[in-house]
């Protein structure tokens, strides 16, 4: 028998609804088709400050961090940056929660040598106003811009080489990270893939070190990324952060957030259709209506200004793998739903934004890193659709770029694709030329762009899905070029998309929508 | 083949125009008289001046640099590293360093292109660690400045064409070249090159810039 959480439609059942990029898309799917659902918040903290207090004090398989303390020493404080969660998370933030406890215990044992990184890796630097929302007034005040900064992987004399695995991954960090006497990192753990070594040994890193990982070797090799103990890349960046934690002296404290994505107005995006009350229908009928009449500008301002009502569920601190044990539990506690079977179809909404565009457009690159990276990674077991299958996705793909967040994406969308789609030759060919780009890599220090390698990032992180599934298939898109750039079809509604999937499965085909966001994973039994 | 970044100067990487290297100079001519009446000439000249910057900026740079008229060599040579020191140094931008070394770091040949005079940039490209300069000369008789400048004049869409001629003969492929800019009058210098960047651009240029996909930077 399905999980109550995989709802299988019958002729009867109301038409889903599904995330359009910044708009919503109804449809009407065969009976049979089953729809997995995200499981509901669980309960947030009652009181997060005292977990903080309690998780500081009694660390797992560490000495408590008053105990590390001592007058005049140089600590270094990396936080997660403008990626997680997503959307961000309404004030206060749980890093401003967690640095308010931690920056009262540093003062109280007489430390005040005391800087806080922002841990981008190759990420855009935060703005001064998403800095603020982060850490709070009050900190901000106190630490911006002096000792509140955005990690800089590209700064010539900012880097310093730690050491290298026994199979020659290089380890090169921030260098006041690795020069200070104590490294506390404050993780915001959304999905399975983040936090754990992760965290400073990706966060403080540079391309030196991104590359031993984030190619498109190691990336196929990944069953799913969100599944660290069957991820070719938590493995590489576990056996780093081994190196990392040697020579730093690292307390790592991970959070984990509930699933309350959408506060009470919304809430019901999260609902079966088939259970939504009169008012709730009404509602959605209001909000489609709405969407679809806004301008574009307006419609990225309604959902990306909004911040989410996350509740705060798991407070875990000391040694970096024995917390990161307790934060996966509560993760796949939130997000897991057993599904019985691989489908030949997956079929699923795009939503507006993605970790890499908070405050900007969801661009056509980006629109395949959810597709087939991150929506296509949310299982664990098997993935949720067979080898050779089809995924349909629904999104404008729109041949829209943020200029200043993602311009190196521009070039690699509209020189390197055109050219090509292999992976292998992007990272031989193209990928080194980007990365010494000395515009890119000048936008990236001193503007808001990306790095330059990012784009070619982005491709990778759909390479395990692109080699898994047969077709995917765009509905909605408001051009072609675009799509046939990245290799997909397009179909202009959901019924001619599945028509076409038919063309390549079974006579009756196993149909699955993934009813997200909020973000819900597959426990996969084939 | 190696590959060349071509910056423009003023406005690119200096906050300087043409105009306050020259003002100092007529500044620091051998009496406060000389100085005086040469800046009286010069302001005569400005409305005329302020015309043909927006019609043309060769005319513009010819108008201008006909206020060096009588000046001696030896005296634009001596003051010229003061005039860097007082007045371009300072208004480097602050990250203006840091992009042309990554620049060199990354074996490309940094050549300066500008509309400002030759001896004044030489010090800048010294200072930068630069290797080449195209700019604009005066021309001299019996070792005073005729107030005429030596052909071909650096604007405009000429250093499109002196930027092909520079990687034409240095063997630079200009698909694997950089060129920076802050001005619109240089989009033609831009789009010779494979990786064109608008640097601190004008209203006109960022659009330009955005609708084309060019790299923005802010130094």
């Amino acid at each position: 028998m399905s999980h109550p959480l995989v709802v299988t439609l019958d002729k009867r059942s109301a038409p889903r609804t599904i995330f359009y990029g910044d708009r919503l898309l109804e449809a009407d799917f065969p009976a049979g088709t089953r729809v997995l659902y995200p499981r509901p918040p669980l309960e947030a903290l009652k009181d997060p400050n005292a977990a903080i207090r309690y998780a500081i004090n009694h660390p797992l398989n560490s000495e408590p961090l008053y105990a590390k303390l001592r007058p005049g020493m140089k600590v270094v404080i990396a936080i997660d940056d403008i990626s997680l969660p997503l959307p961000p998370m309404r004030r206060p933030d749980v890093r401003e929660r967690v640095l308010t406890v931690v920056l009262e215990l540093l003062a109280d044992h007489g430390v005040d040598d005391v800087e806080i990184i922002v841990a981008t890796s190759v990420h855009r630097r935060m703005t001064a106003a998403e800095i603020r929302h982060v850490v709070g007034n009050k900190i901000f005040e106190a630490y911006w811009p002096d000792r509140l900064t955005n990690h800089d992987a590209e700064d010539p004399n900012g880097m310093k080489l730690v050491g290298k695995t026994d199979v020659g991954e290089e380890v090169e960090l921030n260098r006041r990270a690795v020069e200070a006497d104590l490294v506390v990192y404050v993780n915001l753990n959304l999905v399975p893939m983040d936090g754990g070594h992760k965290s400073v040994t990706v966060g403080l890193c540079g391309y030196r070190s991104l590359r031993a990982h984030h190619n498109p070797k190691v990336m196929r090799e990944c069953h799913s990324y969100m599944d660290p103990k069957s991820s070719a890349l938590a493995d590489s960046v576990a056996r780093m952060g081994r190196v990392t934690n040697e020579a730093l002296n690292v307390f790592t404290i991970e959070t984990t957030i509930n699933n309350r994505m959408f506060d009470t107005p919304l809430s019901f995006l999260a609902k079966n259709e088939d259970d939504l009350t009169p008012a709730e229908q009404t509602a959605l009928k209001a909000l489609h209506f709405t969407l679809s009449k806004l301008p574009q500008p307006a419609r990225e301002a309604v959902f990306q200004r909004v911040p989410s009502p996350f509740g705060i569920t798991g407070v875990f601190a000391g040694e970096t793998e024995a917390v990161h044990e307790q934060t996966l539990k509560k993760c796949f506690e939130q997000y897991l739903v057993p599904v019985k079977g691989q489908a030949d179809v997956l079929v699923c909404g795009v939503p507006y934004i993605s970790p890499y565009n908070v405050n900007s457009f969801l661009n056509p690159l980006l629109v395949q890193v959810m597709a087939e990276g991150y929506l296509f990674n949310l299982y664990r077991g098997a993935p949720l659709v067979k080898k050779g299958g089809t995924i349909i996705i629904a999104h404008p793909m729109t041949d829209q770029f943020d200029k200043e967040h993602h311009a190196p994406y521009i070039e690699f969308v509209h020189d390197v694709l055109p050219q090509t789609r292999d992976a292998m030759v992007m990272h031989k060919d193209f990928e080194p030329k980007f990365a010494k780009n000395p515009a890119y890599i000048q936008m990236y220090r001193t503007g808001h762009a990306y790095h330059p390698t990012h784009p070619f990032f982005m491709w990778y992180w759909g390479e395990a899905g692109r080699q898994h599934v047969g077709r995917v298939i765009v509905v909605g898109a408001d051009n072609e070029y675009v799509p046939k750039l990245f290799g997909y079809e397009t179909a202009k509604t959901m019924q001619d998309a599945l028509d076409m999937a038919k063309g390549t499965a079974p006579r009756t085909p196993d149909i699955l929508l993934m009813h997200v966001p909020p973000i819900a994973m597959g426990d996969v039994t084939a | 083949m190696t590959a060349a970044a071509y910056f423009d100067v003023d406005g690119t990487l200096v906050r300087t125009n043409l105009v306050q290297p020259t003002v100092f100079y007529l500044l620091n001519q051998q009496t406060p008289a000389q100085s005086a009446g040469r800046l009286l000439r010069a302001a005569l000249r400005a409305p005329q001046m302020a015309l043909a910057e927006l019609r043309d900026r060769r005319t513009f740079n010819e108008l201008l640099y006909s206020t060096y008229e009588g000046i001696s060599r030896d005296r634009l040579l001596l003051l010229s590293e003061e005039c860097f020191d007082q007045v371009v140094r300072p208004a480097l931008f602050p990250n203006a360093r840091a992009l042309v070394k990554r620049c060199r770091d990354e074996g490309q040949e940094v050549v300066l292109v500008s509309g400002a005079l030759d001896f004044v940039l030489e010090h800048l490209v010294s200072f930068l660690g630069a290797s080449g300069l195209i700019a604009n000369r005066l021309e001299f008789k019996d070792n005073y400045a005729t107030g005429r400048m030596l052909r071909p004049v650096v604007a405009g869409p000429e250093k499109a064409r002196l930027i092909r001629d520079h990687a034409k003969a240095a063997g630079h492929d200009l698909e694997s070249c950089y060129a920076y800019s802050d001005s619109y009058s240089d989009v033609p210098m831009l789009s010779v090159v494979g990786h064109p960047a608008a640097v601190n651009p004008d209203g006109r240029l960022r659009r330009l810039a955005n609708a084309y996909g060019w790299p923005v930077l802010s130094l």
